[in-house]
C-alpha cells in the first residue's frame, strides 16, 4: 500500500494531467468511506453494548406457531419482527443484535492477543538481531507456510469449542503478521539518536523497548490491528459455520447463517441477514482502518 | 545462483519439519488420544492394553521421530481412524480435485488482475479504475463462504445457468473458481496497479517515450515486464491463502477435494488424516514459495545478490 501512495505522490509531481478537481473528489470520498466506518463501527459497539435495550424481542425466546416469518414488509410478515424469525420462530433482529457481542468479544480479545505475542516477538527479533533474530524469523516463516484455517480449525477441535478457546485459537494462528512489521520497524528505529541515547543512558532493555520503541510502534499496529479485527471476525463466523464456534442457543452470526443455509431456497432472510452483519461489520472495519491508515501516512499527508 | 538455491532448500525442510511437529504435538495439546480412540465406558485396564499396543505409552518425543521416521522414509502417515485406509491414499484420490481448483483460480485471478490492474494504472481515476477499487473494497469485506452461497441462490437456484455442487464438468469449476478467486483478487490486482504506475515514473520509461516509441510499445514492452514481477513472488506466497480458502470453497460447494476432506477429518476427531493434510498443504506451500522465489531470481538479478 505504502508502495501505491509512494508512486501516487512522484506521479503527481511527474504529470499534471490528472486534474485537481478529481483528486479532491477521491480525497472526499475517502474521507466519506472513513466516516462510514466509524459510523457502523459505532453502531456496532453500541448494539452489543446496549443489546438488552435495543433489541426488540428476547433472542432466545421460541414460539413454532411463528417460525419462518418473512420480513415485515413482505407478505405475511409481522411488524413485531422486523427481520422475520428463524426456524424456531426467534425473532432474527434481536438475534443479529446480540450476535454482536461473540463477534465483537472474539475480534477484539483475539487481536489483543496477537498483538500481544506479535510485537513481544517482532521487537525482541528486531532489537537483539543475530540468532534471535533468526529463531524467530524462522519461526515466523512456518507459521507462514502453516495453512492458518487448518490450524484454527484443528486447535478448536483439540481444545473443543468454547468462546475461550476460540479466541486462542484465533490468536495463536493470526500473530505472524504483527512480528513482521513490529521488527522491521525496531530495526529501523534502532538506528535513531533518541533510542542511541537512551541506550547510552544505561536504561535498561525493557524500558528502552516499552517506553521508547513500542510507542512509535503503535500507528502501524493500529492500523495492522483494525484490519485484523476483520478477519478474526469473520473467522469466527466461519468456525461457527463449520460447527465449531459457539453452541447454541448463543446467537452468532456465523452460526445463524449455518443454519439458514437449509432454507435457503424459500427462506432466504434467515441466511441473508446475518450475512450482511459479518460483511457490514467487517467492510466498516476495513474502511475505518483505510482511513486510519491515510491519516497516519505521511507520504499521503503530504500529497 | 546453485548456494541461493541450496540454502532456500534447506530453509524449506526445515519449516516443513517445524510443521509436522506442530500438527503432531497439536493432538497432545489436551486430551489423551487413546480416549478418542476408545469408546468412553473403556475400563482403565482396556486403556492400557490399547496404549501399548498402539505405542501411546512412549514418550511424547519418540512417538513423534516414529511417526517422522514413518512418514519420510514411506509416506507412512497412519490409518484412518474413520476408514481404516491409509491417509496418504486417501490423501492422493483427493489431491487432483483441489489442485485442479487451485490452478483454476490462479490462472482467473491473474488474468483478471493483470488486465484491470494495467488499464487502472494507464487511466487512473476513470470509472475502470474507480469501479475495481470498489470491488477491490467489497472482496476484502466478503466472508468467503457467504459470497459462495450467495452465487449459488443467484445462479445456480434462480437463473439455474451453472451447477452448483460437484466437479463432474468445466461448468462446475466457474462459481467455485469465482469464490476462491475473490479471496485474493483484490490484493493482486492492486499490486499490479500500483506497480505499473511505480515503473511508469522511472526514467527508462522517459527515455522509450522520449526515443518516440508507441505509447503501446512502452507500455507492453517496457513497463508491463517491470510490473508483474511483482506478481510471481506474490503468487507463489498466495498458495497458501488459496488451500485455505479452498478449506472453505470446497465445503461449500460440495467440490471433493482435500480442503473438504480436512474438514470432515477435523470434524470426525480423524486425526490421523488431519496431520497428513496439514503435511501436505505444507509442503505444497513451502514449493510454491521456493517455485515462485527460484522464478523471480532468475528473472530479477538484483534478488540474487540480496
Amino acid at each position: 500500500m505504502l508502495l501505491e501512495y509512494r508512486s501516487l505522490q512522484n506521479s503527481l509531481e511527474d504529470e499534471p494531467e490528472v486534474s485537481r478537481f478529481s483528486l479532491l473528489c477521491r480525497k472526499v470520498w475517502q474521507l466519506r468511506l472513513g466516516t462510514l466506518g466509524g459510523i457502523i463501527i459505532i453502531c456496532l459497539v453500541f448494539a452489543a453494548i446496549f443489546a438488552p435495550v435495543v433489541a426488540p424481542q428476547d433472542p432466545y425466546s421460541q414460539n413454532i406457531m411463528k417460525r419462518l416469518m418473512p420480513p415485515c414488509w413482505m407478505a405475511g410478515g409481522l411488524s413485531e419482527h422486523l427481520l422475520g424469525t428463524d426456524h424456531l420462530g426467534r425473532d432474527i433482529l434481536s438475534r443479529i443484535i446480540y450476535g454482536s457481542r461473540v463477534s465483537l468479544a472474539v475480534g477484539i480479545s483475539a487481536v489483543l492477543l496477537e498483538v500481544a505475542i506479535g510485537v513481544a516477538l517482532g521487537l525482541l527479533a528486531g532489537y537483539y538481531g543475530g540468532k534471535v533474530d533468526s529463531t524467530i524469523s524462522f519461526l515466523v516463516n512456518c507459521m507462514m507456510g502453516f495453512p492458518f484455517i487448518l490450524l484454527t480449525l484443528s486447535l478448536v477441535a483439540v481444545l473443543g469449542p468454547s468462546l475461550q478457546n476460540i479466541i486462542i485459537a484465533l490468536g495463536v494462528s493470526g500473530w505472524p503478521v504483527f512480528t513482521r512489521v513490529a521488527r522491521i520497524e525496531t530495526i529501523r528505529l534502532r538506528e535513531r539518536e533518541f533510542v542511541l541515547s537512551a541506550i547510552a543512558l544505561a536504561f535498561s532493555v525493557r524500558r528502552l523497548l516499552i517506553r521508547h520503541i513500542l510507542p512509535n510502534l503503535m500507528p502501524s499496529i493500529l492500523v495492522i490491528a483494525t484490519v485484523e479485527v476483520a478477519r478474526a471476525i469473520i473467522l469466527e463466523s466461519l468456525l461457527s459455520f463449520l460447527g465449531l464456534g459457539i453452541k447454541p442457543p448463543t446467537p452468532s452470526w456465523g452460526m445463524m447463517l449455518a443454519e439458514g443455509r437449509d432454507y435457503m431456497l424459500n427462506q432466504w432472510w434467515l441466511a441473508a441477514f446475518p450475512g450482511s452483519a459479518i460483511f457490514f461489520a467487517a467492510l466498516g472495519i476495513n474502511l475505518l482502518g483505510d482511513a486510519l491508515r491515510d491519516l497516519m501516512d505521511p507520504y499521503l499527508r503530504k500529497a | 545462483m546453485g548456494s541461493y538455491i541450496c540454502r532456500r532448500l534447506f530453509q524449506s525442510v526445515a519449516v516443513c519439519l517445524v510443521i509436522s511437529a506442530i500438527s503432531f504435538f497439536l493432538l497432545f495439546l489436551n486430551t489423551d488420544p487413546a480416549l478418542l480412540l476408545l469408546p468412553p465406558e473403556a475400563e482403565i485396564e482396556d486403556i492400557n492394553v490399547f496404549k501399548k499396543r498402539m505405542g501411546l505409552d512412549r514418550p511424547v518425543i519418540v512417538q513423534y521421530l516414529d511417526f517422522l521416521r514413518k512418514a519420510v522414509l514411506s509416506g507412512d502417515f497412519g490409518e484412518s481412524f474413520v476408514t481404516k485406509m491409509p491417509a496418504l491414499s486417501m490423501i492422493a484420490e483427493r489431491f487432483p480435485a483441489t489442485l485442479e481448483l487451485a490452478l483454476a483460480t490462479i490462472i482467473f485471478v491473474n488474468l483478471v488482475a493483470v488486465s484491470v490492474g494495467v488499464i487502472s494504472a494507464i487511466k487512473r481515476y476513470s470509472i475502470v479504475d474507480n469501479i475495481a477499487t470498489f470491488f477491490a473494497l467489497m472482496g476484502q469485506a466478503m466472508p468467503l463462504y457467504w459470497l459462495g452461497i450467495m452465487l449459488i441462490i443467484i445462479f445456480g437456484v434462480w437463473l439455474r445457468w451453472l451447477p452448483i455442487s460437484g466437479n463432474q464438468s468445466f461448468a462446475h469449476l466457474i462459481l467455485p473458481t469465482i469464490t476462491l478467486g475473490s479471496w485474493i483478487l483484490p490484493i493482486n490486482m492492486r499490486l499490479v496497479r500500483s506497480g505499473m504506475l511505480e515503473v511508469l515514473t522511472q526514467d527508462y520509461i522517459r527515455t522509450a517515450r522520449a526515443k518516440g516509441l508507441t505509447e503501446t510499445k512502452v507500455l507492453t514492452k517496457h513497463a508491463f515486464k517491470n510490473a508483474v514481477i511483482s506478481l510471481i513472488t506474490v503468487s507463489g506466497m498466495q498458495f497458501g491463502l488459496l488451500l485455505s480458502g479452498a478449506v472453505v470453497t470446497e465445503t461449500v460447494f460440495a467440490w471433493p477435494g482435500l480442503g473438504r476432506l480436512a474438514v470432515s477429518s477435523i470434524l470426525m476427531g480423524d486425526y490421523p488424516v488431519v496431520q497428513a493434510i496439514v503435511v501436505v498443504f505444507a509442503m505444497c506451500v513451502v514449493l510454491a514459495n521456493l517455485g515462485a522465489d527460484i522464478c523471480s531470481a532468475l528473472i530479477d538479478p538484483r534478488i540474487r545478490l540480496e
